[in-house]
């Protein structure tokens, strides 16, 4: 090989090398930026009364900077959301990998695919029109509250729990299923009792996963969720979010106040790696 | 018998559930369309946003300006990125594993994240203001992931025949992967690239305070511009103009609804290589 020719190579190789540095810069850059500018409002505001103060009053003299109802609105609509998604998202994904007929498939499929696509504004847009004065009409309170925000990210986060398990469901061996049905289970049993305890780790995967969505979904959540920044009080109530406070107040916050939305995001990040590594972990087990 | 019963209920309880999910669907996408199509007029597409006159053009060609930017940026960098793990890095290599962790975790990172980032880095550590490069940016970081992954599964369906054909016939290693590798891996890239388009369209928490929400037709990239999504919603929490929003609403769900189309195409050609 001449050497011209090998530098060549060579050279395309460094830079192929050098782009694949780039989402590696990417999360460090991220890291570097929130720690930098969210520690320091954390440690002038102090790690416990940041995390656990119950007031936000980022108005009032002196200010205070307690997140611990964000922190609390999150978990308790995040939650909210996979009690009510979890359970549908499952059974639909059984549905799909073993009642659906091939011609219902072809349109199923796409139409969830369709779900999964359509933007958070357009969830949040419809939450507001139609299941806010639905919940204010039946239920009580002003609709903007802990259930509607709930009930909304439990739709929104259909597609993914659906598409994870059934992908988990399929990587179950078809002997399992046949061999129940061999052995005289009918043919729920034969799915809930062998195939669905051997997909076990895949659809926790998808549980956390969706769980992960959740609790990062920003713009529909405050459409429906009333935002109150106070500790949940019930579930007709409004609650804020984390993702929910950094969006209304970054506008217009200086100094500590922007620094203690900095770090709100701080926390929200330390949930999702958490949550991450939770996935990875299932993931890894299931070899989905 | 007990056991039949139980599987009674157990089929119930999937229909049930497969059927609340297709509702959900009909009557999300139904309600929209049908409360906004009749306000689908010839003044939404007018070239100027006013008070009285919510116009969407100036949101779609920033939406459009966003979107290409945004891949122009994340495209090569995510390709290239793809090559080096399935072309040249070795086999356990340490670095391949590190980018495939960096990957994942980016990849679950919530928007509003990114755009917290976006804001703290382009925007005020840059100095790029609200400005449209800097909503690019932060959306480049976000669907990198995507485009990486996709481009990587596209090349790995590659058979090794080809390559090896390729290098049979004394063609380097550039050249194989230029034009050997890369072509026959085109429709899986492109239902990735697809994918990100989806995901810039339907950004709004990443956008607010990286690109702001000007609605107007910008200057130049440093112009602080409103993508749809971000009109979308600052229509439907201002509340004048909820008919308008509707409308909105419509326009948005039908490019989400082509690109889906797009990709399901796309998905089926490559099923069928």
């Amino acid at each position: 090989m001449s050497g011209m020719r090998y530098r060549g190579e060579l050279a395309v190789r460094n830079l192929f090398l050098a782009a694949s540095f780039a989402a590696i810069l990417a999360v460090l850059l991220i890291c570097v930026f929130l720690f930098a500018y969210g520690l320091p409002a954390i440690r002038e505001i102090g790690l416990r009364e940041f995390l656990f103060g119950t007031a936000w009053t980022p108005g009032n003299i002196p200010p205070q900077f307690g997140i611990l109802p964000m922190i609390a609105g999150s978990i308790s609509v995040t939650f909210g959301a996979v009690v009510l998604g979890v359970p549908v998202g499952i059974l639909t994904a059984v549905f799909l990998a073993y009642y659906c007929p091939a011609v219902l498939y072809k349109y199923m499929k796409p139409g969830i695919e369709l779900l999964a696509g359509i933007p958070s504004v357009i969830y949040g847009f419809f939450g507001l029109v139609v299941m806010v004065p639905f919940i204010r009409t039946y239920l009580g309170g002003n609709g903007n509250s802990m259930l509607t925000a709930a009930l909304l990210l439990g739709v929104m986060i259909l597609p993914t729990i659906i598409g994870v398990s059934e992908a988990a469901l399929c990587a179950v061996p078809r002997q399992y299923y046949e061999g129940a049905l061999a052995l005289g289970a009918t043919h729920e049993r034969a799915i809930f009792r062998t195939v669905l305890p051997a997909a076990k780790s895949g659809i926790l995967a998808a549980v956390v996963l969706g769980f992960g969505r959740a609790i990062g979904e920003t713009m529909a959540v405050i459409m429906v969720a009333g935002n109150q920044a106070r500790m949940p009080a019930g579930i007709l109530m409004g609650v804020r979010t984390m993702t929910a406070n950094i969006v209304l107040e970054m506008g217009y916050a200086a100094e500590l106040h922007r620094g203690a939305l900095i770090g709100t995001g701080v926390v929200l990040f330390f949930f999702i790696l958490l949550i991450n590594l939770l996935f990875s972990l299932l993931k890894r087990r299931t070899g989905v | 018998m007990k056991s039949k019963t139980a599987s009674k209920i157990l089929r119930v309880l999937v229909y049930l559930a497969t059927a609340i999910t297709v509702a959900m669907l009909a009557f999300l996408v139904g309600y929209i369309l049908i409360k906004g199509i009749p306000y689908l007029t010839p003044d939404l597409f007018a070239l100027e946003y006013t008070s009285e006159n919510v116009s969407l053009f100036p949101a779609l060609v920033n939406t459009l300006l966003m979107t290409s930017l945004s891949l122009l940026i994340a495209v090569p960098l995510g390709i290239a990125t793809a090559i080096y793990l399935t072309e040249y890095a070795k086999r356990g290599n340490k670095l391949v594993e590190i980018v495939r962790i960096t990957a994942e975790t980016l990849s679950g990172i919530p928007s509003i994240v990114y755009g917290l980032f976006g804001l703290l880095f382009f925007v005020t550590w840059l100095g790029w203001g609200y400005s449209i490069l800097a909503g690019s940016a932060t959306l480049s970081i976000m669907i990198l992931p995507l485009i990486m992954r996709t481009a990587e599964e596209a090349l790995k369906s590659v058979p090794d025949s080809y390559r090896e054909a390729s290098f049979g016939l004394g063609a380097g290693k550039f050249r194989t992967v230029s034009k050997i590798v890369l072509p026959s891996a085109v429709p899986g890239i492109l239902a990735g690239i697809i994918l990100s388009v989806g995901r810039i369209v339907g950004e709004t928490a990443a956008l607010i305070y990286t690109a702001g929400t000007v609605a107007k037709l910008p200057e130049n990239l440093m112009s602080s511009a409103r993508t749809l999504s971000v009109h979308m919603f600052n229509l439907s929490s201002e509340g004048f103009h909820t008919n308008e929003a509707y409308a909105t609403a419509v326009v948005l769900l039908l490019i989400v609804l082509g690109i889906n189309i797009l990709s399901a195409a796309i998905a089926k050609r490559v099923a069928k290589v």
